[in-house]
C-alpha cells in the first residue's frame, strides 16, 4: 500500500471521488502522523475520524484539515495559543471552518501558533515552540508556525493559517511550502480570535499553488456574522497556466539586497530571471512609503489588539487568579496568563492610544497606511504583480532573536505594507540557501487571487521545488 | 459678604432605550424581568472570536428621533470603541459613537439639541454582598440579559436655568420619543435615564462655571430635587469662597445627600478609535423616507394644531400636546359631541382635573371619562351649574366615576340663574346691607363682594356671580 | 522615552500587574520600540485622510430579527464562577 500521505489534497480528492481511496483511510493515517509528531506543531489531535457524512462527497472530499488554534471549533480546544485560554473549549464554530468542513474537510488536528498570533517565529506559544521540519534547531516561523510545521513536515495534508503582518506567508517561506493571504474581508473573521481586526484574514497553507487554489475557493464568501466580509467578485479557479506571457512584474525601488541575506536575494533574481524566460516582464516600482510600514504596522496592530485582548478580564471564561477585590483580580490574571510579547504589544498599544498620544501614533499611522495602499494602487497601474523576497532570511535558530523585539519585527518587513494595504499575496517556496527554503512573495489588486494563483502555478512548475525534501 | 445673585446652568443627558425586538449588535431579544443570562450569546457575552452586526431598526428609530428634534443628519457616521473595564462591560469597550455621530444639533422646545448617537447599553451588575465562594469578601453578579440592548444617548446645550424647567423639558422629550414608538421611555424600568450637568455662574456672566455631573436620578421629582441641590450646594461653596470640583456625583432622594462617585483625576482614559469591526453608516435616500413616512404628528405639531384651528392659548395647546396623554384625552373629550367649547375644556383639563389626580397621572386611568368632563364643561357653559358647583361634581366624578347631570341632579348642584329665581334674593341682600346699597349706588363698585357673597350663601353657591351683579345694577338702575 | 512612571501609567490602564523587574524591562523595549516608530509622529500628513476602515463598503446591517440564544448553561460553563445564575467577581466597590 502506497503511502497516501504522500498525495497532495487535490490527488487525494480526486481518488476519493473515483473511489480509488478510502476516506477514512485517509483521515486514519494522518491522525497517526499528527499524534506522532515531534515537532510540537500541535495542540489537539482528533481521537478517531468522523465517521462519514454527506459532506464527505464534497468538493473537498474528505481530505482532513489542520486547523490554527485560534479558529474557534466547538467543543474542541481553541487557545490562540495562550495560557489564558488554556482547555476552552467554545461553544460554536468559526465560520471558515464550518464552511470548509461542509465542503466535505473534516478537522484534523488544532495547530500550535505564537500566542494570540503575534510573533514571527511561534516561540510565543504558551505550549512550547514549533520546530522547523527543515532543521529541527530552527524557527518554522510565525505566528501559523504549527500550521507550517504540520504541512511541510507532512502530518497533514494542508491547514488553515492567519495572516496579519505575514504569519502565513513567512512560515510557508521558512518550510518550503505555499501560504496565501487573501483579500482584506474576503474571509468571514466570525470565530477568530482576534489579534488585529483590520488585518486578520484566514488563508491556507498547503504544498503546492493547486491545493491552495482549492481550499481558498472554498473559504471565501460574504458571511452576514462578520460586517466587513465582502462576495469575492470572482470564483477562485484552479489554475492551469504554464507561462507568464504579457504579466508585468514589478520590484520595489527599495529592494536592493540591503538587509536581505545574500543567499535568499540570490534566489529572489533567479527567480525573477526565470519569470523572464516565462514570458514575464520585470521593471521596478516605486513603493515610497512602504518604508514606514513596519512603524505603522507596530502601531495600528497592538492598538486594535490592546482592545481586543481586554475582554480576557477573568470573568466570563479562561484564566481567573482569585483576589479579594476585583482590580487585583484583573491584573493578577492577566499577568499571568499573557506571555511577555502579547503584554509588550498589549502595553504598547495602550500607549498609543492613550490621552495625548492618539494623534501622533495612531492618528498618524492610519494615515501612512493610506498613503502605503495608494502607492499599490499606483503601482498597479503599470504592474500586474508586486514581488519581493517573502522575507529577508531563511529560518533562524531557536532562540536567535529572542532577545530584542525589534530585530523580530524585522521578519516582516516585506510582508507588513501587503497586509496594511488589505491587498492579497501569495508565498511560494523559490529555492534553498544553505539548504534551507526560500519564499518569493507575489502580490496584486484587490480581488486578483486568481491571476496571483496562475502566475504562481506557473513559477511553481519552472521552479520544480521538492517540498518534501526537508522532512526529517 | 457679597450679594451676587447666581444663575443655575443645566444640561441633561439622556439615554434612552429603543423598543426593537434585538439587541444593537446581535440577535438576541431584548429582555426585561427574565432569569439572568437567559438571553445571550456569543457576540453580547463577548465570547473570543464574536463580531457584532449592526441592528438596522436602530438605525431607524435613530434617524426618526433626529428627524423629529430637527437634527442634521450625518449623512456618514461611524461606531467608536470606548475603553474601559468593569465587569458589566464584557469586551472591555462599549461600541458607541464619538466624533461623527448620527446626529448633530436640533432643537427641542427652548432647548436646543447638541446630539444624538447610538450606541450598546452595559449588563446588569447587582451587588450580593459577602461571598463564601470568594474569599468571603463582597461579591457581585453580572447578569448579561440587558447586556447589548440598542441606546440613544441624547445630550443637550446648557439651555435649561432651573430645576423646574429641566423636569418639564424632560416631559416633553419623553412624550415626543413615546409619540415616535422608539422606546417604552419608562423611568421605573430603566428604558429613560437621565443625566444632568450643573453649574452655577453670577446671573447676567456669559462665561460658565465648573460643572458637575449628577447621575442616575430615576424619577421626574428626583431630577428636579437632585438639580435643585446640587446648585444649593454649589452655591454655598462659592459664597464661602471657595472653587467648584469637577466630579460625578450622586444624588440620594431619601436623604438629598450629594456624593462624589468620582473626581477627575480618576476620570478614565477612553482610547477612541474607530470600530474596526464595523462598516460605516451612510444614509441613503431609502432610509430618509422610510424614516419620514413613520414619523406620527408630534406634539409641537400637535400644539400648533391646537392653537390654529381650536383657538386654544399658547400656554393650554403646549400643556396638551407635550404630555401625549393629556392631548389623547382631551381630543377624545371633544369629540364626545358633548357641545363643550375647546378653551374651557382645555382649562377644565389642566386645571381642575389635573390637580386632582397625583402628579404625572393619566387622566384616561382615573373615574373621569372624556366625554363626562367634556359634559360637565358644557353644562357649565349652558350656565346650569355654576363654577363652583362643577367643581363639587368633579370631586364627585374624580372618587367615584358617573354621570354630570346625573349628580348635579342627585346632590341638587343646579345652577341658581333664573331671573325669578335670583331676584328676590338679590333684593334681600341689597335690603340687608343698606350701607354697601349706598355706596354702589354712588358708584363705588367695590363693596359688591358682599352683595355676592350674601347671594351665595343664600343659594349654597349655585349662584352665577355674573348674573347677580347683572341685577344688582339693574335694580339699583346702574 | 518612556519612564517607569509612564510603564505603572499605561499597566493601570491595560489592567496588567507587572513585577518591578518587569517594569524596569518593559521601559526599556518599549522604548526601543518607540524610537523606530517615532519617525512616523515625525511626517506632516495633515492632508492625508487616515484609514478607518479598510474594506470600502458601508450598511452591513442586519434585520431586527430574533436569532437563538444560548441556553444558559452553556453560557455559564466556562465561567471562573457561577451564582444564582450570574457570573461571580469580587464586587466593584470592594477594595484591597
Amino acid at each position: 500500500m502506497s503511502d497516501v500521505t504522500a498525495l497532495t489534497a487535490k490527488q487525494a480528492a480526486d481518488a476519493i471521488a473515483a473511489g480509488d481511496l478510502d476516506a477514512t483511510e485517509l483521515f486514519e493515517a494522518y491522525r497517526a502522523k499528527a499524534a506522532a509528531d515531534e515537532l510540537n506543531a500541535y495542540t489537539w489531535v482528533a481521537d478517531e475520524a468522523p465517521a462519514p457524512t454527506a459532506a464527505t462527497a464534497g468538493p473537498l472530499a474528505g481530505v482532513p484539515l489542520a486547523v490554527k488554534d485560534l479558529f474557534c471549533t466547538e467543543g474542541v480546544p481553541s487557545q490562540s495559543g495562550s495560557k489564558i485560554l488554556e482547555g476552552y473549549r467554545p461553544p460554536y464554530t468559526a465560520s471558515v471552518v464550518a464552511r470548509l468542513q461542509a465542503a466535505g474537510a473534516p478537522l484534523l488536528a488544532k495547530t500550535n501558533q505564537d500566542e494570540f498570533a503575534m510573533g514571527s517565529s511561534n516561540e510565543n506559544s504558551a505550549y512550547g515552540p514549533v520546530l522547523n521540519p527543515w532543521d529541527r534547531t530552527r524557527v518554522p516561523g510565525g505566528s501559523s508556525g504549527g500550521s507550517a510545521a504540520a504541512v511541510a513536515g507532512g502530518s497533514a495534508p494542508w491547514a488553515l493559517g492567519t495572516d496579519t503582518g505575514g504569519s502565513i506567508r513567512q512560515p510557508a517561506a521558512l518550510t518550503g511550502i505555499v501560504g496565501l493571504k487573501p483579500t482584506y474581508g474576503s474571509v468571514s473573521r466570525y470565530g477568530m480570535i482576534a489579534f488585529a481586526s483590520s488585518l486578520d484574514q484566514a488563508g491556507p497553507l498547503t504544498r503546492d499553488v493547486t491545493d491552495a487554489a482549492l481550499l481558498y475557493g472554498r473559504m471565501t464568501g460574504r458571511d452576514p456574522m462578520d460586517s466587513t466580509s465582502l462576495q469575492h467578485p470572482e470564483e477562485i479557479v484552479l489554475p492551469t497556466a504554464e507561462r507568464l506571457d504579457g504579466i508585468r512584474l514589478g520590484v520595489p525601488e527599495a529592494i536592493t539586497g540591503e538587509g536581505i541575506e545574500p543567499g535568499v536575494f540570490a534566489r529572489f533574481e533567479e527567480t525573477l530571471k526565470l519569470a523572464q524566460e516565462l514570458g514575464a516582464t520585470v521593471q521596478r516600482v516605486p513603493l515610497p512609503h512602504a518604508e514606514h510600514g513596519l512603524s505603522a504596522y507596530y502601531v495600528i496592530a497592538p492598538a486594535e489588539a490592546s482592545s481586543n485582548l481586554a475582554r480576557f478580564d477573568g470573568v466570563r471564561y479562561g484564566l481567573r487568579v482569585e483576589a479579594p477585590d476585583l482590580l487585583s483580580m484583573y491584573t493578577r490574571t492577566r499577568h499571568d496568563g499573557f506571555g511577555a510579547e502579547v503584554k509588550r504589544r498589549i502595553m504598547l498599544g495602550t500607549y498609543a492610544l492613550s490621552s495625548g498620544y492618539y494623534d501622533a501614533y495612531y492618528g498618524k499611522a492610519q494615515r501612512v497606511r493610506t498613503l502605503i495602499a495608494d502607492d499599490y494602487k499606483r503601482a498597479f497601474a503599470s504592474v500586474d504583480l508586486v514581488v519581493t523576497p517573502t522575507a529577508p532570511t531563511v529560518a533562524f535558530g531557536l532562540g536567535a532573536k529572542t532577545a530584542d523585539p525589534l530585530e523580530m519585527y524585522l521578519n516582516d518587513l516585506f510582508t507588513v505594507p501587503i497586509s496594511l494595504a488589505g491587498i492579497p499575496a501569495i508565498s511560494i517556496p523559490s529555492g534553498l540557501s544553505d539548504d534551507l527554503p526560500v519564499g518569493f512573495q507575489m502580490a496584486g489588486p484587490a480581488f486578483s487571487e486568481n491571476r496571483i494563483l496562475g502566475a504562481a502555478y506557473a513559477l511553481e512548475r519552472a521552479i520544480g521545488f521538492d517540498a518534501t525534501a526537508g522532512r526529517v | 459678604m457679597s450679594s451676587v445673585e447666581y444663575e443655575t446652568v443645566i444640561g441633561l443627558e439622556i439615554h434612552v432605550q429603543l423598543a426593537t425586538r434585538t439587541k444593537m449588535f446581535c440577535g438576541c431579544p431584548l429582555s426585561f424581568g427574565d432569569p439572568p443570562n437567559t438571553h445571550t450569546c456569543p457576540v453580547c457575552l463577548a465570547l473570543p472570536g464574536s463580531l457584532p452586526v449592526t441592528n438596522a431598526e436602530a438605525i431607524h428609530y435613530g434617524l426618526m428621533m433626529g428627524m423629529a428634534l430637527g437634527s442634521e443628519l450625518a449623512p456618514r457616521s461611524i461606531f467608536h470603541r470606548k475603553n474601559y473595564f468593569y465587569p458589566d462591560s464584557p469586551k472591555a469597550y462599549q461600541i458607541s459613537q464619538y466624533d461623527e455621530p448620527l446626529c448633530l444639533g436640533g432643537r427641542l422646545g427652548d432647548v436646543r439639541i447638541h446630539r444624538v448617537h447610538l450606541e450598546e447599553d452595559a449588563a446588569k451588575l447587582v451587588h450580593v454582598g459577602a461571598s463564601g465562594r470568594l474569599h468571603a469578601s463582597d461579591a457581585s453578579i453580572v447578569d448579561f440579559n440587558r447586556g447589548g440592548t440598542p441606546l440613544a444617548e441624547i445630550v443637550t446645550e446648557p439651555d435649561l436655568r432651573d430645576a423646574t424647567a429641566a423636569a418639564d423639558w424632560l416631559r416633553m422629550l419623553r412624550s415626543t420619543l413615546r409619540v415616535l414608538g422608539v422606546s417604552d421611555v419608562n423611568m421605573e424600568e430603566g428604558s429613560l435615564r437621565c443625566d444632568a450637568n450643573i453649574s452655577i455662574r453670577p446671573a447676567g456672566t456669559a462665561e460658565l462655571g465648573t460643572k458637575t455631573e449628577l447621575k442616575n436620578m430615576n424619577s421626574f421629582r428626583y431630577i428636579e430635587r437632585g438639580i435643585r441641590a446640587e446648585a444649593a450646594r454649589q452655591e454655598a461653596i462659592l459664597r464661602a469662597g471657595g472653587t467648584v470640583e469637577q466630579e460625578t456625583l450622586h444624588f440620594d432622594p431619601r436623604t438629598e445627600a450629594i456624593t462624589s462617585l468620582r473626581s477627575k483625576e480618576d476620570a478614565h482614559d477612553y482610547r477612541y478609535f474607530p470600530e474596526p469591526d464595523l462598516t460605516p453608516v451612510a444614509i441613503s435616500q431609502d432610509m430618509l423616507d422610510r424614516a419620514r413616512a413613520a414619523l406620527p404628528e408630534l406634539p409641537l405639531a400637535r400644539a400648533g394644531r391646537f392653537e390654529r384651528d381650536l383657538g386654544l392659548s399658547d400656554e393650554a395647546a403646549r400643556l396638551l400636546a407635550f404630555r401625549t396623554e393629556l392631548g389623547d384625552y382631551y381630543e377624545a373629550a371633544l369629540g364626545s359631541g358633548s357641545g363643550a367649547e375647546p378653551q374651557p375644556l382645555a382649562n377644565w383639563l389642566g386645571n381642575e382635573l389635573l390637580s386632582r389626580l397625583d402628579a404625572d397621572a393619566d387622566p384616561a386611568q382615573s373615574q373621569v371619562t372624556p366625554a363626562a368632563l367634556a359634559q360637565l364643561v358644557a353644562l357649565v357653559g349652558e350656565k346650569q351649574v355654576t363654577q363652583g358647583g362643577a367643581r363639587q361634581v368633579l370631586d364627585k366624578l374624580v372618587a367615584e366615576g358617573g354621570e354630570p347631570a346625573a349628580i348635579v341632579e342627585a346632590e341638587g348642584l343646579g345652577a341658581v340663574g333664573g331671573s325669578d329665581e335670583l331676584a328676590p334674593i338679590v333684593e334681600a341682600a341689597l335690603a340687608a346691607n343698606p350701607d354697601v346699597a349706598e355706596k354702589l349706588r354712588g358708584g363705588d363698585m367695590k363693596p359688591i363682594g358682599v352683595i355676592v357673597g350674601f347671594v351665595m350663601k343664600q343659594t349654597k353657591g349655585r349662584a352665577d356671580g355674573g348674573e347677580i351683579t347683572r341685577l344688582v345694577r339693574a335694580q339699583l338702575g346702574l | 522615552m518612556i519612564d517607569r512612571e509612564q510603564v505603572l501609567h499605561v499597566a493601570k490602564l491595560a489592567r496588567l500587574e507587572l513585577s518591578d523587574d518587569e517594569v524596569g524591562r518593559m521601559a526599556t523595549e518599549l522604548s526601543s520600540v518607540l524610537g523606530h516608530i517615532e519617525t512616523i509622529s515625525q511626517l506632516e500628513l495633515d492632508d492625508v485622510p487616515p484609514t478607518s476602515h479598510v474594506v470600502e463598503v458601508a450598511n452591513a446591517l442586519r434585520a431586527d430579527v430574533e436569532t437563538p440564544c444560548l441556553p444558559r448553561d452553556v453560557a455559564l460553563a466556562a465561567a471562573p464562577a457561577v451564582q444564582d445564575g450570574g457570573f461571580l467577581v469580587p464586587s466593584p466597590q470592594a477594595s484591597a
